[in-house]
């Protein structure tokens, strides 16, 4: 048992409004899992009164309970598993429990934000704090009610019960009791050994409307009177608007209005979500969306720019030229790296590059805005809620409080919906044609508007004894908008003689986060060259990381507190995947074998690779992967989190690429910029948690960046050559897949 | 504009549209059954995917005008339950992440195995390949199908 203050202030608790809100049931938890669906629908009959014990839970007259999943759905099933960790505390069986999306809420929730593969390790504490002060109330408003001490009822599933006296209850039938009674100071947590909910595997709370294509997405959203409306930026980055047909536009069918619109003035304050954001645009809105795609097709635009434009060459040529440059200030310096260099008897020195990426949810940016003159509502597909609402408070020049957000499920975020300028379009659109709107960018537009995954370069060296031992390590990055690399991350610790240093340079092209952010560059080339090393030193790349990792538990050199990475937790994953993928580099199945291991987002992975190439395409034919990322939640889903990273990974390494010539994307829709695809997916993944009972860590991120090593190394062990660039196999590829 | 009369999902309905407009957006704007999903608008990630007398069509690229009295199926259709073998195979697997591309998976796994009830790993990756999952749940949606063709087999 853990005793731990709560935190909620009071204005968290609205207490006993007895009255049940229209439209709140928007999760079934069981309908997914049960099989005689009528017969449950029938048991779990809607309460006539909900009563709110505090703002992440309220308890219905019958017992069935409400949780609010306070942080955005992008994909990573927090809708499911925040909701677990509530119900897990509360002690109530997750059959009853239903499951609504909280609308952005700053007085009762923190980091209402999908980014970092944070949710869960910020919210953990939170979430059970929630569970656990409700299931006090509860027990304290039984104990009144039963004149017992408090300390002798339990409670299980949904029951509070007192043996001495032979009373029991339901949650419903103390709930209004309960939401009466003034906030415990401090409450019980259970010890992990105690949960019942939390480490379970439990469905997908929106698993049935998925299937049957229920209207959960930002692109669904209809109201009465609502205008469509797609915006048209400038095709080029650098550009600014010049001139364009607009009076021919708005001739045209099913056209309302077109027009160019400033939507960030000079000197509006900005947040950091609004990167990647442009300051004005041309705006079609009409009745439809097909009606306003045509009249988009149909705008002759004029655009110029006040210097020269971006390619891909530009990036690469100067990328390069600061790979030949010492930044004036390194990450971090270790030993005497220069003297260490000049006394090794081997060194090896690899560069590595990868492109652009754009972040292609599934879904294309969009939002609905509706805003009055004294009133703003906005939905829709957004991971950062409250710095939206920021930016729009200054730009609406209207207070926080008018203006009502709420989050839509996302058609995939990857990073690219925590930037949410499309939403701020949407707000200032509705406001100039005074009525409702719902913003809608073609594939086109999401892809060549895009706050891309950063263009990577980095130089990597280690100089090796004669004895094959690591002496000296070096590595120089350069990264567009990014320096591309994290000084005190492994080898950092482990390496007598130690450089990190980087280089960013500033480009016209924006860029943001993009899944597992600068780690699904750096986790790839890392390890591939760590491979690389290991066999120059005439070892098994296992057993060599293993000796880097002794080395930095037992005489780790410099600070330890330093390092940004648990020695002891990352050889863990290490071993753990050498021994159930039975790992062994003199057996037959090494030569199609590649390894690779990672830290970030709080969370160690290792994996192993076996592939086999076609015509020069690799395809995993099974990867293990060991993932640490303390307790998991809810397996059936963590897997899913792995495996998806894993395809993306491989996808992306392998075969995506997005490039640049006079300031424009290249690629602007699948037929060019390729995706991984079912025929190339891996046939098999098996994914090994490990149990140590530490607070949860992260999950959505962690599995993708090491992949791409551990590719590259089984595709040299298989065809005989080493991967220096990505995609590996090229998007240029004319492999185009017809649906 | 013209006037069409559709078949979907069992009933008629009739719009008035322009007859360049694809089906998607017929589905979606007029008939507000958004389940069907714009994901490129040129057939090549399949998230729009609808059945057109049974086959698996990709509806962003099918002008309103050459659907005819076809009969057109949309996920709001393919059961009356949410309970056709596919559906529940995709519920007992727990495929979906973020879930926008389901919808496409499953109309065209559901045609799929409708023609050849019991395709093999590499037929199943042929007959999807034209459906893109971002998330990467591919893994997950072959092993759906094969449930639901041992599903459909007991059946």
């Amino acid at each position: 048992m853990t005793l731990v203050k709560t935190t909620f202030g009071r204005r968290a608790f609205i207490r006993n409004t007895g009255l049940a809100s229209g439209g709140l049931v928007l999760g079934f938890s069981w309908l997914a899992s049960c099989k005689d669906e009528a017969a449950m629908e029938a048991a779990l009959q809607m309460p006539d009164s909900w009563f709110d014990i505090n703002g992440f839970l309220k308890i219905g007259d019958n017992g069935l309970v409400t949780i609010m999943s306070p942080n955005p759905e992008i994909g990573q099933n927090v809708k499911t598993a925040m909701p677990m960790i509530v119900a897990d505390e509360l002690d109530v069986d997750w059959a009853k429990v239903l499951v609504e999306q909280a609308p952005l809420n700053t007085d009762i929730f923190t980091r209402q934000l999908a980014g970092g593969s944070q949710s869960i390790r910020q919210g953990w504490q939170g979430l059970r704090l929630a569970g656990a002060t409700a299931r006090q109330m509860l027990k304290q408003a039984a104990a009144n009610a039963w004149q017992v001490p408090v300390g002798e009822i339990v409670t299980a599933a949904g029951m509070i019960s007192h043996e001495g006296s032979g009373n029991s209850a339901g949650y419903g039938e103390m709930a209004a009791a309960a939401g009466a009674l003034e906030v415990p100071e401090e409450v019980v947590l259970k010890e992990p050994g105690e949960f019942s909910i939390i480490g379970t595997d439990r469905k997908n709370v929106d698993g049935k409307k998925i299937v049957t294509g229920q209207p959960l997405f930002g692109l669904d959203v209809d109201r009465d009177n609502m205008r469509i409306a797609m915006v048209v930026h400038p095709p080029a980055f650098g550009q600014k608007f010049k001139s364009a047909n607009l009076e021919e536009i708005k001739a045209m069918p099913g056209i309302q209005d077109a027009f160019h619109q400033v939507v960030y003035p000079e000197g509006a304050e900005l947040q950091w979500s609004d990167g990647g954001h442009v300051p004005e645009m041309l705006v079609i809105v009409g009745n439809s969306t097909w009606e306003v795609m045509q009249a988009k097709r149909a705008v002759q635009a004029e655009w110029e720019a006040d210097g020269p434009l971006e390619s891909t060459e530009y990036h690469n040529t100067e990328l390069a030229k600061l790979l030949e440059q010492a930044p004036d200030n390194p990450g971090r310096r270790d030993g005497n790296p220069e003297a260490a260099f000049a006394r090794a008897a081997t060194i090896v020195e690899k560069t590595y590059s990868a492109p652009y990426l754009a972040h292609n949810t599934m879904e294309p940016m969009n939002f609905f805005a509706h805003v009055t003159a004294d009133k703003a509502e906005l939905l829709g597909p957004i991971q950062t809620p409250e710095y939206l609402e920021n930016t729009l408070a200054g730009i609406l020049e209207m207070p926080k409080e008018n203006i009502d957000i709420m989050m839509t499920r996302m058609g995939g975020g990857f990073g690219r919906r925590l930037y949410g300028s499309f939403a701020v379009e949407a707000a200032v659109i509705s406001k100039r044609i005074q009525a409702p709107v719902k913003v809608v960018y073609s594939r086109e537009d999401d892809m060549t508007q895009g706050t891309y995954r950063p263009s990577y370069m980095v130089r990597y060296r280690a100089g090796l004894d004669a004895d094959g031992k690591l002496i000296a390590w070096h590595m120089r990055a350069a990264g567009t908008n990014d320096g591309g690399y994290f000084a005190n991350r492994f080898p950092a610790g482990a390496v007598e003689n130690y450089l990190s240093e980087g280089h960013t340079l500033r480009t016209e092209v924006t860029t943001g986060a993009w899944r597992a952010p600068t780690s699904n560059f750096m986790a790839g080339v890392e390890n591939a060259f760590l491979d690389e090393v290991a066999e120059a030193a005439g070892k098994d790349p296992i057993a060599f990381r293993l000796e880097l990792f002794d080395r930095s538990i037992n005489d780790p050199v410099g600070d330890p507190e330093k390092n940004d990475y648990d020695p002891e937790r990352y050889a863990g994953v290490l071993r753990l995947v050498r021994d159930k993928s039975n790992w062994d580099s003199s057996s037959p199945n090494a030569e199609k074998r590649g390894v690779a291991a990672y830290y970030c987002h709080n969370s160690y992975v290792a994996q192993v690779l076996d592939v086999e190439m076609n015509a020069g395409v690799p395809r995993a034919d099974k990867i293990w992967c060991a993932v640490d990322c303390g307790i998991v939640i809810n397996p059936l889903s963590a897997r899913n989190q792995i495996e998806g990273g894993i395809v993306d990974g491989i996808g992306h390494a392998t075969f995506s690429a997005l490039t640049f010539e006079d300031g424009k994307p290249q690629q602007d829709n699948f037929d060019t910029y390729r995706l991984i695809r079912h025929s190339e997916a891996p046939r098999e993944i098996e994914t090994f948690f490990v149990d140590n009972g530490i607070d949860p860590t992260g999950l959505g991120e962690p599995s993708l960046p090491p992949v791409m090593g551990a590719l590259a190394n089984a595709m040299y062990r298989k065809a005989g050559k080493r991967y220096y660039h990505q995609p590996f196999v090229g998007s240029q590829e004319d492999r185009r897949i017809i649906g | 504009m013209a006037t069409y009369t559709l078949k979907i999902n069992g009933t008629s309905r009739d719009v008035e549209v322009d007859p360049s407009t694809p089906l998607l957006w017929v589905l979606r704007d007029h008939i507000k059954l958004v389940g069907t999903k714009f994901g490129c608008g040129i057939a090549q990630c399949g998230a729009c995917t609808v059945h057109l007398d049974g086959m698996a069509v990709r509806s962003c690229s099918l002008p309103i005008s050459s659907i005819g009295d076809k009969e057109v199926t949309t996920i709001e259709g393919l059961s009356e339950n949410g309970d056709h073998p596919v559906q529940l195979a995709w519920l007992e697997e727990d495929v979906p992440q973020c879930g926008y591309c389901q919808a496409g998976q499953i109309m065209n796994a559901s045609a799929l195995l409708a023609q050849n009830p019991y395709p093999s790993d590499s037929e199943i990756e042929t007959a999807m390949n034209g459906n893109i999952c971002r998330c990467g749940t591919y893994v997950r949606i072959k092993k759906a199908i094969k449930r639901a063709a041992e599903a459909g087999s007991n059946a």
